[in-house]
């Protein structure tokens, strides 16, 4: 099953405690290779705590770890802490501001049975093999949005 | 024999805690106190998982190099690109700022640092409105009633309401927590909402619309939709009844106003509305972009001194210019100008977007980092510099903009050299490899 939601990303202090601790650490993985869903859509998406899903939204896809939410209630709004998981779905475009957008981005959750990737593997995988610009939707140059 | 080192600043969060207390044994940390989770966890790891010696990137492996050898790689970098970024400085002192917007204005290249994915937004606002700031001290002793707009302090700035906000008595404000209101605003109902008085849960990316609802209030429109940003609009009413029975209102204001659409323009509107709810009111109102790191307020500080403006400083015509969303780090990185950078004192790889990442592993990217970050996946020269706050002194600024000194707690392992030190050597040599050229 697929469900439609609003991306937000932030921080956590988990997250916080996972970059201080080296980002080749469990505690960084653990606390950000996740996106936290309300409850009530969890149950909707038929999801267990940890199961594996792919978040994709017109800039990219990545598979973490579905996580019920613990600063609930907020349906329809999924969150993921700032990392290497979440910056591949953002929205890189700032709008002459200098910051591109990272809440509000229109987002998809789907069911998988893929792995999910460790901060370096991401890395590596996504931009020093080049396979991120593979799996965005759109912007394949600058031009073609403005 | 373990020694307590005591009033040690904790060099994370913009709070800048300055009351903590580290253990220390043979040269090494063991323990801290009073700190939060991640200033102990920042102190308790910072010794662990070190490279020994800088590395360069031969036949696509990093292979460790001298001292000598990765300052002349990183120079001939930075001297042979056309438009260098150098990019950062957010966890680093001031003074390591000042050397690098030395070496920017040597390279002819872009100084911009962590503030732009941050409170640029909150900058570029400022410069247009106008802005009532305040240090934490006179929050601490005047304020009851404290806004927390798009932040969650609980998690991003643990003590912050401990220390400087909400629990501590003040002069003014005696009975610490219950002589103060507390409103957030945010759509989740996070941690931070949990303690507060009102949680205003209003829908994503509505905030600028709420604002202005605020202010039609204050400024005697009537409010015609039945609700507004997802809030009733008579609750909006209560809300702007319940603000205007205080004397002295902040607000403090995060990452939720600044990295969605609207972004300077909906500080813009916070910044109005903090001076009408002044004009016509007549409470005391401030307001406080929450720092993330904890020297990005310094970083900020330091580049206008230096420059004469706060981020995104271009010196590609041999002066500086300023133009955000021209100049700012992702644009460049976006539209793939950049043909080198310099990375010191933030760590990219996990905050930068996707496409500015997919570009910089295309480039050649100097990396001054202690730890093993991701981002050395895409570095292709790596330097291992002491830590500032923890290995090495540094100036740095707390969120309020005030300069506190931090503090050596242990030596640094051999061949670490101050961040500053790094950039004076790379800077010694790009100033040579120039002299030749011309």
């Amino acid at each position: 099953m697929e469900m439609e939601f609003i991306l937000s990303t932030g921080r956590s202090i988990w997250q916080g405690e996972g970059i201080e601790a080296g980002c080749d650490s469990d505690l960084y993985f653990n606390a950000c290779a996740r996106v936290e869903i309300d409850p009530d859509d969890m149950e909707r998406l038929g999801l267990k705590e940890n199961d594996t899903v792919k978040v994709v939204t017109k800039y990219g896809k990545v598979v973490v770890y579905a996580k019920e939410s613990e600063q609930s209630p907020h349906r329809g709004l999924i969150y993921m802490p700032y990392g290497t998981w979440a910056n591949v779905l953002v929205e890189p475009l700032t709008q002459c501001t200098g910051m591109p957008n990272l809440k509000n981005i229109p987002a998809r959750i789907e069911k998988t049975d893929e792995k999910v990737l460790g901060a370096h593997e991401a890395i590596k995988y996504y931009y020093a093999d080049g396979n991120w610009e593979g799996t965005a939707e759109s912007l394949k140059s600058y031009y073609d949005i403005h | 024999m373990i020694e307590e080192k005591e009033n040690i600043v904790c060099p994370f969060c913009g709070c800048l805690c300055d009351d903590g207390v580290v253990k220390v044994e043979d040269n090494k940390i063991v323990g801290t106190r009073n700190l939060c989770r991640i200033g102990h966890k920042k102190f308790e790891s910072a010794q662990h998982g070190r490279a020994e010696s800088p590395r360069i990137r031969k036949n696509g492996e990093l292979v460790p190099v001298t001292l000598e050898e990765a300052f002349d790689k990183a120079a001939e970098i930075l001297v042979n690109a056309e438009r260098p970024l150098f990019y950062g400085w957010s966890a680093t002192c001031a003074e390591a700022t000042q050397v690098g917007c030395e070496l920017t204005e040597a390279c002819r290249g872009i100084i911009d640092c962590t503030a732009t994915i941050c409170h640029a937004p909150s900058i570029e606002a400022i410069q247009d409105q106008g802005a009532p700031l305040s240090t934490l001290g006179e929050v601490m002793n005047r304020a009851d009633l404290i806004l927390y707009w798009g932040c969650n302090p609980m998690h991003a700035h643990p003590r912050h309401m401990s220390r400087y906000s909400v629990y501590p008595r003040g002069f003014f404000r005696k009975r610490g927590r219950k002589s103060r209101t507390i409103m957030v605003f945010d759509p989740r109902r996070t941690d931070t909402a949990k303690l507060a008085d009102l949680h205003v849960q209003i829908s994503p990316a509505s905030d600028h619309m709420l604002v202005h609802t605020f202010r039609e209030i204050l400024n005697s429109y009537d409010v015609t939709h039945e609700t507004v940003a997802g809030i009733p609009a008579d609750a909006i009413r209560e809300t702007m009844e319940a603000m205007a029975q205080h004397q002295w209102c902040i607000l403090f204001f995060g990452m939720g106003l600044t990295q969605q659409m609207g972004k300077d323009r909906n500080i813009d509107v916070a910044i109005q509305l903090m001076h009408e709810l002044n004009k016509y009111i007549g409470i005391r109102t401030t307001l406080m972009p929450m720092r993330g790191h904890f020297n990005v307020a310094g970083a900020n500080i330091t580049i206008c001194s230096e420059t004469g403006y706060p981020f995104a400083v271009d010196f590609s015509r041999g002066y500086p210019r300023y133009l955000p969303g021209e100049t700012s780090a992702m644009d460049v990185l976006y539209r793939g100008e950049v043909d080198a950078m310099l990375n010191i004192g933030a760590n990219p790889g996990t905050s930068f977007s996707n496409r500015a990442l997919s570009h910089m592993a295309k480039i050649p990217l100097i990396n001054i980092e202690p730890h093993n970050q991701q981002l050395l996946q895409i570095s292709d020269v790596v330097f291992s510099p002491a830590m500032v706050g923890i290995e090495c002194e540094g100036t740095a600024y707390r969120m309020d903009n005030v300069p506190i000194k931090l503090r050596k707690v242990v030596e640094p392992p051999e061949n670490r050299l101050p961040d500053v030190v790094i950039l004076t050597e790379i800077l010694k040599r790009v100033k040579e490899l120039k002299g030749k050229g011309a």
